[in-house]
């Protein structure tokens, strides 16, 4: 389970252009559930991911993450509850490699190299043999219908094939949480739902799911275990259940 | 192998996909490096070689040398004077000796001649230089022709190549017996060019020089020690261009290696936020940019000290040999023997390798330990 306790994130603090992206929000995402983040660009659906997916740290406030795994990072039982809040930068890391398994809006792959390699990035440091993870990277490609790109460079492929690419990605470390941002933004509704079938095939294999999105297609999708709805960097009255 | 052997090899597998992937501006950077490099490389290598080489000049020479002055000129000093000389309290030896110079017209060289008292040497026979040989395309049992002052050639045949340890001292020598040298030069009856005077203490030379100086006034002993001076400010002076040169090559490679710290780009910084969204440490991070560093500054490193060899030894300096070789451009073409310092290969390691990957890791790890949503969005 994630909790998230009466978190906010400023930006710019104590300067004229200080900004609330976030204020007190508070929410629970269970495990093995898809939970959607819906709400119009700028209410803070992309901060409030980033902060549960360890990649910035809140201005106030308190994340505590429970039965991911991330407890075997500190010597405990993997489904021990972290407060990831105050951890140290390498600890951070360590649970966003583990535990989190990011598709960005823009896809954000890696320009010039292989889409093998863009697969294959994050398990690069966790010290895996190259010869194995390239196995591993290629049997996700399989499962994405993807492999016949495997050697061409990312930018050669079309929106729909860069997204799957992303997908394999954050997938190559068997992380128990898939967060998504935005991430039909850049498709068609038939892409869309393709991915829609793709999040039901995460829940099957038992996966937290949390995507931030503002797309129909998603936030209506009968597969939305909890919807959350978001404005002005604040849970709109009466979103969670 | 160890998983933390194998993130090392996979992050230095990224590290060259990297570099391939930025071929063009990598190898730029590895050309203009390397270039700085064997600059410097060539310059040390040179004043290695030629202080080696000054070494070996003086090893040899007397303590003492009495030359004779006519007019202010040096003339050829009577060999009586030797035997008054070796009279004086604490002189163990003095020689008489027989050297000149001799130019070549055809080669255009000039040639060292020096009368030998070795007792193999045959007449009308030559021990010659490297440099000699090499000049005048001639080998042991070939003939060298020599003018002598009525301008009629005498023939002497070369028994002898003298092995190149020193091409500064041997290059340009021929080595005669002394009645061919006193014939050919037509040199006066009972004169020497100079004398070689050799003292028990070398702590009394000065007072002798006194002695000789008062004894003969037409005399100027020259010490050992004042032949090391001049010899100093010989490669003092040509240390003071060196080092002209080598500050404007440091200079070039601080402006380079700052222009480099400072030109982390958009896109670079944006991939280092990538890295670390998807689970990259700060640490994976600068190993690979070290990584990326330690590739282009090492093989700037090996490939701008092995071209500066082979210019120095291989091509004797030929792209600044005259503002370095002053005078001796005028010699028969000699070629430094290699000599290799580790201390300054150790010290131009650490000075052009050190600096570049810091400027490589500092702005990574700038970019890096800001939060990785930040560096995405920057």
């Amino acid at each position: 389970m994630i909790e998230v306790i009466e978190v906010s994130k400023s930006f710019n603090v104590g300067k004229v252009n200080q900004f609330d992206a976030v204020s007190r929000v508070s929410c629970r995402i269970m495990p093995g559930e898809l939970t959607i983040l819906k709400g119009p660009s700028g209410s803070g659906k992309t901060t409030l991911m980033t902060l549960i997916g360890c990649m910035a740290r809140p201005s106030s406030g308190r994340i505590v993450l429970s039965g991911i795994g991330a407890g075997s990072l500190f010597g405990q039982d993997p489904d021990a509850a972290i407060e990831i809040t105050s951890l140290p930068e390498r600890f951070l890391t360590g649970i966003r490699r583990s535990a989190f398994g990011f598709i960005f809006q823009q896809f954000n792959l890696v320009r010039g190299i292989s889409v093998l390699e863009n697969v294959m990035l994050p398990a690069y440091p966790t010290g895996v043999n190259h010869k194995v993870l390239r196995e591993r990277a290629l049997t996700l490609l399989e499962t994405f219908n993807i492999a016949r790109h495997a050697q061409a460079q990312v930018g050669l492929l079309s929106g729909g094939e860069m997204q799957r690419v992303a997908i394999a990605r954050a997938l190559i470390n068997d992380p128990s949480v898939i967060i998504a941002d935005e991430p039909t933004a850049h498709l068609d509704s038939r892409l869309s739902r393709e991915f829609m079938a793709l999040v039901e095939g995460f829940k099957k294999g038992g996966k937290t799911v949390l995507i931030a999105s503002h797309d129909p297609i998603v936030y209506d999708s009968s597969l939305a275990d909890q919807v959350v709805e978001m404005r002005d960097g604040a849970l709109v009255d009466g979103s969670l259940p | 192998m160890t998983p933390s052997l194998q993130r090392h090899l996979n992050i230095l597998d990224f590290a060259l996909s990297s570099l391939w992937r930025r071929k063009g501006k990598n190898l730029s950077l590895l050309a203009v490096y390397t270039l700085i490099i064997f600059i410097i490389a060539s310059i040390v290598f040179f004043t290695q070689a030629l202080k080696r080489e000054a070494g070996l000049v003086l090893q040899d020479a007397p303590d003492l040398v009495v030359q004779r002055m006519v007019a202010g000129r040096h003339d050829p000093i009577p060999v009586s004077y030797a035997t008054a000389i070796a009279a004086i309290r604490g002189v163990s030896e003095v020689t008489p000796r027989y050297w000149g110079y001799y130019y070549d017209p055809v080669t255009g060289a000039n040639f060292t001649l020096v009368a030998a008292d070795d007792p193999q040497l045959k007449p009308e026979a030559i021990a010659i230089g490297s440099g000699v040989a090499r000049t005048s395309r001639i080998s042991i049992g070939d003939f060298l022709p020599l003018k002598d002052l009525k301008g009629s050639p005498v023939l002497f045949s070369v028994q002898k190549i003298f092995p190149s340890a020193s091409e500064l001292v041997a290059a340009d020598l021929i080595q005669l017996r002394q009645e061919d040298f006193l014939r050919l030069f037509d040199f006066p009856s009972g004169r020497a060019t100079d004398l070689a005077v050799s003292a028990g203490n070398p702590a009394e030379l000065e007072t002798i020089a006194a002695k000789i100086v008062h004894d003969f006034p037409d005399t100027r002993p020259i010490l050992k020690s004042e032949m090391l001076r001049t010899y100093d400010s010989v490669f003092d002076w040509r240390s003071g261009l060196v080092l002209v040169v080598l500050a404007v090559a440091v200079l070039s490679f601080i402006i380079f290696a700052w222009d480099k710290a400072t030109g982390l780009s958009a896109e670079e910084k944006k991939e280092i936020g990538i890295l670390k969204s998807i689970g990259w440490e700060t640490t994976d991070v600068l190993l690979l940019k070290s990584f990326e560093g330690i590739v282009i500054s090492l093989s700037a490193f090996l490939a701008g000290v092995s071209l500066g060899y082979l210019h120095v030894f291989f091509f004797s300096v030929s792209l600044f040999e005259h503002a370095l070789k002053g005078w001796s451009v005028l010699y028969p073409e000699f070629k430094l023997t290699p000599v290799i310092d580790p201390y300054l290969i150790c010290l131009l390691f650490l000075l052009s390798v050190g600096p570049y990957i810091a400027a490589t890791v500092v702005p990574s790890w700038l970019a890096a330990t800001v939060d990785p949503d930040a560096a995405m969005r920057s």
